[in-house]
């Protein structure tokens, strides 16, 4: 039962939105009347990158291959999926030629390290929070709490690092400005250079930090609320046990249970607000490298960051969805 | 020889809800005394809506906001003292249920947590009241406890989820006597059963009763239930208790209006006439008419029930009827 | 009208509304300008707020007071056009979907599922990137349309299942009425108010997106927006070189902007869903 109704429906759905995802990005330059390797060429000129010669023939040899021109429609598509599967991004227009795939993993530990771990905190304390919020919702502090996330909320991460940015960084000049870390710094293991870049990664870090955990913090408090009215809850209550048995066992421990399926959910909004925000700090991730793609018209880098963006999220997705039934006896045992 | 266990001494819960500005008052319980004796199956029955729930949370002591008592008292004479329970401290409370007073809830799906197994749900029952213990204890004391009830031991190992409906309404019975105790208050336990599982629950809560001489508040809309298990019946109409009477009484002999309603609609062996059930819908406890409450559905309606609410009338010794066509309602206050 | 007093009585939905009034009346003051905003150099550069220049000038030369009403103005047609259009879609395959069942349910979560779960917004970047040139205030609210369905359309199909349940549409089934133009006519009354509630939501969305865009180039960069005001801030360091007017004023309207909508979505909901009415009522 669980693995037919749960685990083969879960697997099929992540293969086929990689396929809807990735044939999307084929059909995109696609759609458009003009030939995308002159477009693409004209559009880097345009930016004023200075090309040698040799660099563009190469580049339009490159996206002629890359975007599969020969052929009918259907084989160039077959050649598209050959190469990304062999991991093949193609080389960077901009950053002749280095492959999309080197770049890419270069800026993945920054964004990496960045994500994971303002994700899982903001997670881990909004839920924390937000759970005895919402099991002691009359009290004061649990009102003020709330006020508070209400405000923080609905901001975007990067409306909120703009504002911490002018106040902390610019007007009492607490942290710096921008960077991952200070310019001509050779990225060591020493603890000086750690220090350095917890440094820079501080203000970007602390506004998806506290963004997420306001919403965190949120939901959470509404499910809690939902959960307490549960019968099974009342049930307790009414037999005596121990409040912090049915905050712990029944209330949080329930209400978690669909925290983690919006954790799943929400983890490509989140993706997107990161690489905002990056951009804001130009912290060296993969933000800021499609910022840097994007003015310098390197259409294959941002074709390259968007595959294995979709291939990521929906991989984290994924294993958040496997990782669900461990919570829920009713998935397990369906 | 007054043997009074659970005693309401002119009752009043209310919601008080804060819409938009304007305060709406819910009258779920309004001036109800009831005396529930000890070693009695005593049963409340009423339209769904009319405070039986309300009611119950004032009995045991479960009144939250936005509901208040807001008038009133009730009592449980523990080990030959009256105790008012709105002296009681929340610790007081707790230790009190299970132990002193347990409830049965409606064995809905969401009654136990589904997260855990049954005998997770035993330990944190058991280790609330008897202190922290070791698993096997706890294990052997739950074991224990459901070979005495007649239940298979292989449902602790189980989740909520994977009971059938009537197997969840025993455990949480099981449950609720684990501690023996005194007052046994149920809300709906037979509702949503099948027939025959809800006959099969009703033996359980007679055998349970029966072994412990203890008392058990019954509430249920099911007229057919109330029969086969109360010795005595309290009906309830917009939140006020309107008859009492022992069972015979109320089946045989009904005094009020709405206590006939209630008896003709049950079904009637070899009657294949059409039944009747109480015309009209009860009304908003938001929003009473003056009166009798019922006055608007009632088939006896005279110029005075619209005026004034009657008081309790005692046609028998233990029947007392609040109705104006029974008498002038001089025993005792329903108003 | 009773419905709007009793939300005025909300302080969020207040307080929300009447900023959202405020920021409206600042973007009809744009059809009262001086300036035309697409010019640039009408006014000093950099200059810092002053009685001349309320709320100071920019690089460009522009009157920022000024700019942003044209921004506000602009940022909100965005927003609406992307609201409407993408409420049209919600609804039309949330009803579908909750109605027909079965295959083209499945076909169509299908759908919305994996626009919530790929990360939308590099695809919206990739095709941002490739008709930027045509890129106004509706081609990029339609652009947005396009993507901002899929969370609203699940929302209105599990409303739709809810309602399905209840009698009055088995009886209408089982008289013959069983057209979708009649379904419509049937469900739309219960689904007006999630529509409304979710459509505010929907131009937060997309008023975000848009100022992301702009920030990253990829908007017709001389229509005057709340993104595109930020994108000449940065581009022109103004952070670096202390011009904090310049970006004080698109990242305050923004910030006003955002939590003004939120609140008043909130205090909808609130008022929509007595299950949480209920238990905000139990709280205080
Ligand atoms: N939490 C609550 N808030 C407001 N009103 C309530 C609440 N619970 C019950 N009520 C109202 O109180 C009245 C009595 O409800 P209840 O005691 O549940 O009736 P019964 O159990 O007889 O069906 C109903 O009108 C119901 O709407
Ligand atoms: S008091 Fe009047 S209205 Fe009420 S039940 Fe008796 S006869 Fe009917
Ligand atoms: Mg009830």
């Amino acid at each position: 039962m669980f693995v037919r109704r749960y685990l083969i429906p879960r697997l099929i759905q992540y293969v086929l939105v990689i396929l809807l995802g990735i044939t999307a990005v084929f059909f995109i330059p696609r759609l458009l009347p003009n030939d995308p390797v002159m477009r693409t060429v004209a559009e880097l000129r345009a930016r004023g990158s200075t090309l040698e010669p040799g660099a563009v023939d190469k580049i339009i040899a490159d996206l002629t291959e890359l975007y599969g021109l020969e052929g009918s429609m259907g084989e160039q598509y077959w050649a598209f999926w050959g190469r990304l599967l062999r991991g093949d991004l193609g080389v960077s227009f901009f950053q002749f030629p280095t492959p999309v795939l080197r770049l890419i993993t270069t800026a993945l530990p920054w964004t990496l390290g960045l994500l994971l771990t303002t994700t899982l905190l903001a997670w881990g304390i909004g839920n924390l929070v937000g759970g005895f919020a919402g099991y002691y919702s009359n009290r004061r502090w649990s009102h003020l709490l709330d006020t508070v996330a209400m405000v923080l909320r609905p901001m975007p991460y990067y409306i909120f690092a703009f504002a911490l940015l002018l106040l902390f960084a610019y007007v009492v000049r607490w942290f710096p400005v921008s960077g991952g870390a200070t310019l001509g710094r050779q990225p060591s293991l020493s603890w000086a250079f750690v220090q350095d870049v917890l440094w820079h990664s501080f203000l970007p870090a602390f506004s998806i930090f506290i963004l997420g955990t306001a919403v965190w913090f949120q939901t959470m408090k509404l499910v809690v609320q939902n959960v307490n009215g549960e019968s099974f809850v009342f049930y307790a209550k009414l037999s005596g046990v121990q409040e912090s048995k049915i905050v712990s066992r029944y209330v949080i421990r329930n209400a978690l249970l669909p925290q983690i399926t919006g954790l799943g959910l929400s983890l490509g909004l989140i993706f997107s607000g990161a690489l905002i925000t990056e951009i804001v700090f130009s912290y060296p991730g993969l933000g800021t490298l499609l910022y840097n793609a994007i003015i310098t018209g390197d259409y294959n880098l941002i074709m390259g960051i968007t595959v294995f963006s979709i291939v990521a999220i929906t991989t984290a997705v994924l294993i958040v969805d496997l990782l669900y039934p461990f919570f829920d006896p009713r998935i397990r045992y369906m | 020889m007054d043997n009074t266990i659970l005693r309401t001494a002119a009752l009043q819960a209310f919601y008080q809800l804060d819409l938009y500005g304007k305060t709406k008052v819910v009258k779920a319980v309004n001036e109800v005394d009831l005396a529930i004796q000890a070693d009695e199956i005593y049963g409340i029955a009423g339209e769904s809506g009319c405070g039986k729930s309300t009611l119950l949370k004032a009995l045991v002591a479960a009144v939250e906001p936005p509901l208040r008592v807001v008038g009133g008292k009730v009592t449980y004479r523990i080990d030959g003292k009256e105790v008012d329970v709105s002296t009681l401290s929340p610790e007081e409370k707790r230790a009190l249920r299970l132990s002193y007073i347990a409830y049965v809830p409606q064995g809905s799906m969401s009654v136990l947590n589904p997260v855990a197994r049954i005998r997770d749900t035993y330990r944190d029952f058991i280790e609330s009241h008897l202190g922290r213990q070791r698993h096997q204890e706890a294990f052997a004391l739950a074991q224990d406890h459901l070979t005495d009830l007649g239940l298979p031991l292989k449902i602790l190992d189980a989740y909520p989820h994977q009971l059938s409906g009537g197997m969840r309404q025993r455990v949480t019975i099981a449950l609720a006597t684990l501690l023996k105790p005194r007052i046994l208050i149920g809300d709906e336990p037979t509702t949503a059963l099948d027939v025959v599982v809800q006959r099969g629950v009703v033996q359980l809560l007679k055998e349970v009763q029966a072994r412990l001489k203890n008392t058990i508040v019954l509430v249920t809309h099911d007229m057919g239930v109330h029969a086969n298990i109360a010795d005595r019946i309290g009906i309830m109409y917009a939140g006020r208790i309107v008859e009492e009477a022992a069972t015979e009484k109320i089946f045989g002999a009904p005094a009020h209006p709405y206590t006939q309603y209630l008896i003709s609609s049950l079904p009637k062996f070899g009657d294949k006439s059409p039944r009747e059930s109480v015309p009209g819908s009860p009304p908003s406890l938001a929003n009473l008419p003056g009166g009798c409450p019922f006055h608007p559905r009632c088939p006896h309606v005279q110029t005075r029930c619209k005026e004034k609410m009657p008081g309790f009338t005692q046609i028998e010794k233990n029947h007392r009827v609040a109705c104006w066509l029974v008498g002038e309602g001089e025993h005792g206050q329903a108003a | 009208m009773k419905l709007f007093r009793d939300l005025l009585r909300d302080y969020r939905f207040a307080l929300g509304f009447w900023a959202l009034c405020l920021l409206l009346f600042f973007a009809a003051l744009s059809f009262g300008s001086p300036y035309d905003p697409t010019l640039w150099g009408e006014v000093p550069r950099d200059q810092r707020p002053s009685a001349e220049y309320w709320l100071g000038t920019d690089s460009n030369g522009q009157d920022i007071f000024w700019l942003a009403t044209f921004a506000v103005r602009n940022s909100l047609i965005i927003a609406l056009i992307a609201g409407v259009v993408s409420r049209i879609v919600a609804v039309v395959v949330g009803m579908v979907a909750g109605y027909r069942g079965h295959t083209t349910d499945r076909v169509l979560m299908f759908f919305s599922d994996s626009l919530l779960v790929i990360p939308l917004f590099l695809v919206i970047v990739m095709l941002a990137m490739l008709i930027r040139s045509s890129l106004n205030l509706v081609t990029l609210g339609l652009l947005l349309a396009f993507f901002g369905w899929a969370w609203d359309a699940r929302l209105i199909r599990s409303q739709i299942l809810s309602l399905r349940e209840r009698e009055f549409t088995q009886t209408s089934i089982l008289s013959g009425a069983n057209t979708l133009g009649l379904v419509f006519n049937e469900y739309m009354p219960y689904i007006t108010p999630l529509v409304f509630s979710t459509l505010i939501n929907n131009m937060a969305w997309a008023i975000g997106l848009e100022i992301t865009l702009a920030i990253l180039g990829l908007l017709d960069l001389s229509i005057p927006t709340l993104g595109t005001m930020l994108y000449w801030a940065i581009n022109y360091q103004a952070i670096l070189l202390g011009r904090w007017w310049w970006l004080m004023t698109p990242i305050t309207i923004s910030l006003l902007l955002f939590v003004a909508l939120y609140w008043l979505s909130v205090s909808i909901s609130v008022y929509l869903d007595p299950r949480t009415r209920v238990q905000r009522i139990g709280a205080g």
